[in-house]
């Protein structure tokens, strides 16, 4: 049995855990505020870009235009863009972005399709890296990146333009987390080339007809470069708040967990001093008898 | 004077809500000024300067390209970047545009064309910064 000294020297290190658990809670829960107001901050803007969007597009005739919007007609060579986080410690965050990932590429390649992958976040790279090393065709770490900015996003957007014009891939989709509250953030994959148009509501009456200046092709050329942009903006500004509330509540169940062990281990603690104090006067009873 | 609802957004933030008088739009085919009942119109803009005027009083913004959306529930500007005139941080403006200046030398073909096009709409926002600084 331990000692009563090693027990003491036990319950302090899980206090010490605890008090550190703790301080990354409050950490999580304050940039978590942040992100959460950017994400709110950047959400009008990609409604809205995908409010106009649909209806230029519907104006277009389908199958036609630019190939972000009708694809290369082809669908043989998918790339999967995967942002996770650049940290662990946030329970089960980045693993089921991976995993979501996984399922679909492995789906995808029983289908006899090509896969490729380009990683944004360190932790998503290296997770991947184990199965698909060979297809990871580029990954990025935004560790440095203190706030994240429109032009990380417009970064990341360019390298997937470029290898969209040099004929890499076919199909583009983007997997994050969305940030749905404090305790659940659901792992979302959204093609993002070619773009998917949701059909108008059919409630929301004839399209009124609109007058264009430049052109429509010319409007939509430069648009939907853009909206790649908005769109990786969007999931990188929503995995960043769903990371901070995954690091967050996985954080107090480590401080509660902690807490629980604190509980029980000062128990034993007690139960063992108690023991050898009355074994100590038993035998000073039993001694004194003798004599 | 009739009035209608105006959003300025930036993919960092809504800039700007509110019903105003009339907005003139930088677009890249001219400038345009839209008031309430306007047609429904899509328009690119260049980067320049947006005037608000709503109640009388004006605000001047300035945006690095986008698009403005005119429709029967009002004017969207969907804004690249937009900054107000006051808040624009002139030095940074300035070593933008000498950087834009610098890169102009490995282009070459439409792509100068529209590096100048866009180099020339900076420098139209930069005097008009600086004349308007001076009184």
């Amino acid at each position: 049995m331990a000692s009563l000294k090693d027990m003491r020297v036990r319950i302090a290190s899980t206090k010490a855990t605890q008090k550190i658990t703790k301080a990354m809670q409050m950490v999580a829960a304050s940039k978590l505020r942040r992100a959460q107001t950017a994400a709110e901050a950047a959400r009008p803007y990609a409604e809205k870009m995908d409010a106009v969007i649909a209806s230029i597009a519907g104006a277009t005739t389908a199958g036609s235009g630019p190939a972000l919007l009708a694809g290369t007609g082809k669908d043989q060579v998918h790339l999967l863009l995967v942002c996770t986080g650049e940290r662990g410690l946030s329970g089960a965050f980045n693993s089921s972005i991976v995993r979501l990932a996984r399922e679909r590429a492995l789906a995808l390649m029983n289908q006899g399709k090509t896969v490729k992958f380009f990683c944004v976040g360190r932790k998503g790279y290296e997770q991947l890296r184990r199965n698909f090393d060979k297809q990871i065709v580029g990954h990025l770490e935004l560790r440095s990146v203190r706030q994240l900015g429109f032009i990380n996003a417009e970064d990341i957007a360019k390298k997937v333009l470029e290898l969209f014009n040099g004929g890499e891939f076919d199909v583009c989709t983007l997997f994050y987390s969305r940030f749905k509250s404090v305790i659940a953030q659901i792992p979302t994959a959204q093609q993002i080339i070619p773009l998917v148009v949701e059909a108008p509501a059919a409630d929301a009456g004839p399209t009124p007809s609109y007058d264009y200046e430049p052109a429509e092709d010319e409007i939509l050329d430069g648009l939907l470069p853009r909206n790649l942009a908005v769109q990786i903006f969007r999931a990188l500004l929503e995995n960043n708040a769903s990371f901070y509330g995954a690091q967050m509540s996985s954080m107090d169940n480590a401080t509660r967990n902690a807490g629980d062990m604190i509980r029980k281990q000062t128990l034993i603690y007690n139960r063992t001093r108690q023991a050898m104090i009355t074994k100590e006067l038993i035998e000073i009873i039993s001694g004194a008898e003798a004599i | 004077m009739a009035t209608f609802h105006f959003d300025l957004v930036s993919p960092e933030k809504l800039a700007f809500t509110g019903e105003v008088d009339q907005v003139d739009i930088p677009g890249t085919e001219g400038d345009l000024g839209v008031m309430a009942g306007h047609a429904p119109m899509v328009a690119a803009l260049r980067p320049g300067i947006m005037t608000i005027t709503s109640g009388g009083s004006t605000q001047k913004i300035i945006v690095l390209g986008g698009l403005a959306e005119v429709s029967d529930k009002g004017l969207t500007v969907l804004a690249d970047v937009a900054t107000s005139l006051q808040d624009l941080d002139r030095e940074a403006f300035a070593s933008d545009i000498a950087a834009m200046e610098e890169k102009l030398a490995e282009k070459e073909g439409s792509a100068l064309d529209r590096a100048i096009e866009r180099l020339d709409h900076f420098k139209t926002i930069q005097q008009h910064v600086v004349s308007t600084a001076m009184h």
